[in-house]
């Protein structure tokens, strides 16, 4: 299964700087957010995984969307992903 | 002439040129305190109180001033007079302070509040607009509300030059309808949504770090505030600030403008602010994204149903991080794992054997250098490829000392610790250079650039 994976905010910085990657999950199972946050994690992640992940699920100060909308819209980990999704991880800036 | 006389000409010429710099900075010095200070208002302490008289017509000067958006028919003399009768409270006097205290100004504002504790430095021009060279090291706060005052006299416009901190942002912010978050820090930004909350004032929040920006309306009409999106705050270690990071100047410039837009939408009323929506700005992508949000959450800290904060808190202990955007100086090393920027002078002087690592970015190592080295970014210390490139280093040459240097003597130490652990094998001492390029500056080379 085809997915969109995307990265900013400072959070691309964990992925070899890529803010876009396309992804082809096995369709051995079904996926939610919260299976696919440990797929990224086994990966894509290249280093640092608790900069991005805290205790299975991600970490504070990171917002997750699932085709432009805040996750928690969607019942956040329990979210199955389907074909074609695009699901970002935002970090959240400070600067000013 | 002789070797001896030339080496004393030289000598002579060196001192001079130093008497010259000292002078002129003298000059500079001098020109800020006669022509900045005397032209910016007076900042304003906290107890003072906004005498907030309405306006109930527009004059013919206003009248003709604000034509161009007079007519449009959202705004109207009655838009117009609406916000002749608003305040404004902006917290951050910087790269998104600046763009969204002059539209505002521009636009008829009533009220500004300038809320800022620092002073300018030249390195802060590229991006907070409204300072200018002749006002650096002068107070923010008062940069702005002067420019600001310059543009439009009948807005007013009052500085306050403190930090803001729990213990004074309630008794501003009440004084205020509008509150804009032009701050540069975590704890700041929790300290202004639940002060925000608890007034009960909409808080129109911006932020910019490289090439991108955020700009979301919190704690407005029902929405949801900071703490419904983010309960808990990153870890500190995550965050980057604009003097690590590096902001392209423009990017909190239109974040900032798209700030005063928002003000002006609330005062007015018009509807389809970013209340439960987040905007995204992608310089580099030239790209606008538009996120729906969740709604208010009724189990929030702060906003929710029964909250538990119920005044303000201790933001700094809460985050683990300091009020500012200034960097932090760690010590994680013994001092027999450091030497001082005197001591690796010396080093270089004796033509003493080494290695030495800079662990800054390439493009940070273009702008300048102590010579010789070897770049391995901090952020790429931990790959295989790296520790084996100075392991190679170290055994084909025959170092047993190697000098670790950054910019301000942080990222160095860190690297010195992962070092020593993984190559103790070597049994080689790692030093950093205490301070960093900062130090160097100071007290063995004056002309290296800082940044
Ligand atoms: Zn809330």
């Amino acid at each position: 299964m085809l997915i969109t994976l995307e990265f900013s905010g400072g959070a691309e910085m964990l992925f070899d700087n890529k803010k876009s990657h396309e992804v082809n999950l096995p369709d051995t199972e079904k996926w939610t957010i919260g299976s696919l946050l440990l797929w990224i994690r086994d990966n894509l992640l290249r280093d640092k995984p608790e900069l991005f992940l805290q205790d299975d699920t991600i970490r504070p100060g990171i917002l997750v969307l699932i085709n432009d909308a805040d996750w928690e819209l969607y019942g956040q980990s329990e979210y199955v992903v389907e074909a074609k999704d695009k699901i970002s991880f935002i970090s959240t800036l400070h600067g000013g | 002439m002789n070797s001896h006389e030339k080496l004393s000409y030289i000598n002579e010429i060196e001192k001079l040129k130093k008497e010259l710099k000292d002078k002129n900075d003298l000059i500079n010095q001098l020109n800020n305190s006669l022509n900045g200070d005397e032209k910016l208002p007076k900042v304003q302490s906290l107890d003072y109180s906004l005498n907030k008289e309405a306006i109930s017509n527009l004059n013919n000067e206003n009248i003709l001033r604000y034509s161009r958006q007079l007519i449009l028919p959202e705004i109207g003399v009655k838009g117009q007079l609406r916000l002749s009768n608003t305040s404004v409270l902006i917290v951050g006097a910087g790269g998104l302070g600046c763009p969204s205290a002059i539209y505002l100004a521009a636009a008829g504002i009533g009220t500004i509040g300038v809320v800022d504790y620092d002073e300018i430095e030249l390195s802060n021009l590229h991006r907070q607009i409204l300072h200018t060279e002749s006002r650096t090291g002068l107070k923010k706060s008062a940069s702005v509300a002067a420019s600001c005052s310059n543009l439009n006299s009948s807005v007013k416009c009052i500085p306050y030059h403190t930090v803001l901190s729990s213990k004074n942002a309630l008794e501003l912010i009440n004084q205020y309808d509008i509150i804009v978050d032009a701050t540069d820090n975590v704890a700041t930004r929790y300290l202004l949504n639940d002060a925000a909350v608890l007034c009960q004032k909409p808080l129109v929040s911006g932020s910019a770090l490289k090439f991108e920006g955020q700009l979301t309306v919190y704690n407005y009409q029902n929405g949801p505030c900071f703490r419904c999106l983010f309960p808990k705050p990153p870890p500190p270690e995550t965050v980057t600030n604009c003097s690590d990071g590096g902001v392209l100047g423009v990017v909190p410039g239109i974040i900032g403008s798209l700030q005063a837009l928002e003000v002006i939408k609330i005062a007015i009323g018009l509807p389809d602010t970013f209340k439960q929506r987040l905007l995204l700005f992608d310089g580099l992508a030239g790209s606008f994204r538009n996120i729906g949000l969740r709604p208010r959450q009724k189990n929030c800290a702060v906003c929710g149903d029964d909250p538990s904060i119920k005044e303000l808190i201790d933001y700094e202990q809460f985050c683990g991080a300091k009020a500012d955007d200034k960097g932090k100086n760690l010590t994680i090393l013994e001092q027999s794992q450091r030497i001082s920027a005197k001591e690796f002078s010396e080093i270089l002087k004796s033509k003493e054997k080494h290695l030495l690592i800079d662990v800054r970015s390439p493009v940070e190592l273009e702008i300048c250098d102590l010579g010789e080295c070897l770049n391995i970014p901090i952020g790429s210390i931990e790959k295989e490829d790296q520790l084996k490139c100075i392991e190679n280093t170290i055994k084909d040459n025959n170092i047993n000392k190697v000098f670790v240097v950054c910019r301000k003597g942080n990222d160095s130490q860190i690297a010195v610790k992962f070092f020593q652990e993984k190559l103790t094998s070597l049994g080689i001492c790692f030093q950093d250079i205490r301070g960093g390029l900062y130090a160097w500056q100071k007290s063995v080379d004056q002309s290296l650039p800082l940044y």
